[in-house]
């Protein structure tokens, strides 16, 4: 019986120490994570060159100022839904280094074609 | 039986409605049973008119070219069974009143077809700023199936949404339809975006597409037309060709050729160069088609 409950307290602990990890994992990652923020409109993402280091954790942070667009870096197998109102967190460590191109996958109107941007990725 | 009815005259004359057919009822019935065509025909697959588009580099004879392709079709040697447009037939525009133009314009002008009957679906241009409205307010439903000569034809709508899926309401109507047929039967899909990953880094590719070659593979004699890339193109997926169609308004380069998707730029030596229309023949007892491509001149 005793045994029991010390499992199950055991089992609780490992469950609040998972849970807080969930919750902070940028505090718990020994590498300093960069952040790059990325505004998307019509038609356009500013900065639209996002400069990355090969095995660098960064987070890509974006944010739509009109309607919903995309953010879809295939190279990277990056894709992401940016619904304006909201902050959209991209987690990456890229294992590779080039150039790679992004796009907006969402048809969001008449300059939609035009909204790419490249992620270059260095030694 | 007589074979010239469609599936959907046979089931109004036989008063059979969703009744899955009996064998030796030939027509439909044998050719769907046997994975083969009834009887030859063609039809004929135009694309990408992209009605409304204007840049006098690109193509000085945007308002013609789409004229040249209906008076080149009128002059086949014998008309086509039917004709099928796979989107894009306006140009994006963000004003609803003008899209409605643009599709009005690009009718007006298709109407000049000598067809029995011309089939339209919706590119991106035309519906995935208005999730489909203004298409369908002149051309109908953006999904539907027809039949003809033993072959079941699918017209799937990977645009209307703009996130380019198909979405799971459209993925359980093309279940239920598949539920229907014989595995042998020759099915027809049309669509415009490609269904599987040509090239996502410029947008070809459809993001639940790989759900309907799912659901499309245990069908031996299944064949994808599509638009979209503006190229002809060749492609299997496992048993499945998949055939894009060149355009009638510019074309685009290869996949991955160039670092930027752009119009491939008007060649005053050649021009047309790229823009043309294809003609899919099914021969009786067989299931695959032949192709025949028909430049613009
Ligand atoms: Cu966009």
């Amino acid at each position: 019986m005793r045994s029991i409950n010390r499992l199950r307290a055991v089992s609780v602990l490992a469950l609040l120490i998972l849970a807080a990890g969930a919750l902070v994992p940028v505090a718990w990652s020994d590498e300093p994570e960069t952040i790059v923020r990325v505004t998307a409109r019509k038609f356009e993402y500013s900065p639209n060159e996002i400069r990355l280091k090969r095995g660098v954790p960064a987070i890509i942070e974006l944010t739509s100022l009109d309607r919903l667009h995309g953010f879809d870096c295939p190279g990277l197998g990056l894709r992401t839904d940016i619904p304006p109102g909201k902050t959209t967190r991209l987690r990456v460590v890229p294992d590779k280094s080039g150039t790679f191109p992004f796009h907006c996958d969402v048809f969001c109107g008449e300059g939609h074609e035009d909204m790419t941007g490249t992620i270059i990725v260095t030694d | 039986m007589n074979s010239k009815l469609d599936r959907r005259q046979f089931l109004k004359l036989a008063g059979i409605g969703g009744v899955v057919f009996a064998s030796g009822m030939g027509g439909f019935a044998e050719a769907a049973k046997t994975g083969t065509v009834g009887k030859d025909f063609f039809f004929v697959q135009l694309s990408d008119t992209h009605w409304g588009f204007k840049d006098e580099k690109v193509n000085p004879d945007w308002q013609g070219t789409l004229k040249k392709a209906v008076a080149a079709v009128n002059d086949l040697e014998s008309p086509p069974a039917f004709i099928v447009f796979t989107g894009d037939l306006s140009h994006t525009t963000d004003d609803p009143k003008e899209r409605r133009n643009r599709l009005s314009g690009f009718r007006d002008i298709a109407a000049g077809l000598k067809a029995g009957n011309i089939r339209y679906m919706p590119g991106e241009h035309d519906a995935s700023l208005d999730n489909g409205e203004a298409f369908k307010e002149f051309f109908g439903p953006t999904r539907y199936t027809f039949d003809h000569e033993g072959v079941h034809f699918i017209a799937l709508d990977n645009v209307s949404d703009p996130t380019s899926s198909i979405g799971d309401a459209q993925l359980a109507w093309l279940a239920d339809d598949l539920r229907k047929l014989d595995p042998e039967t020759m099915i027809t899909v049309l669509t415009h975006r490609p269904l599987f990953d040509l090239y996502p880094q410029w947008d070809w590719a459809t993001r639940d597409g790989a759900k309907a070659i799912e659901l499309l593979t245990p069908f031996r004699n299944v064949t994808v037309f599509y638009g979209h890339i503006h190229q002809e193109h060749h492609r299997m997926t496992g048993n499945i060709p998949h055939h894009a169609a060149r355009g009638l308004m510019y074309p685009l380069p290869e996949p991955g050729s160039v670092p930027k998707k752009a119009p491939i730029p008007w060649d005053p030596a050649h021009p047309y160069k790229g823009l043309g229309f294809r003609e899919p023949k099914a021969i009786a007892g067989k299931s695959i088609y032949s192709l025949q491509e028909y430049p613009i001149r």
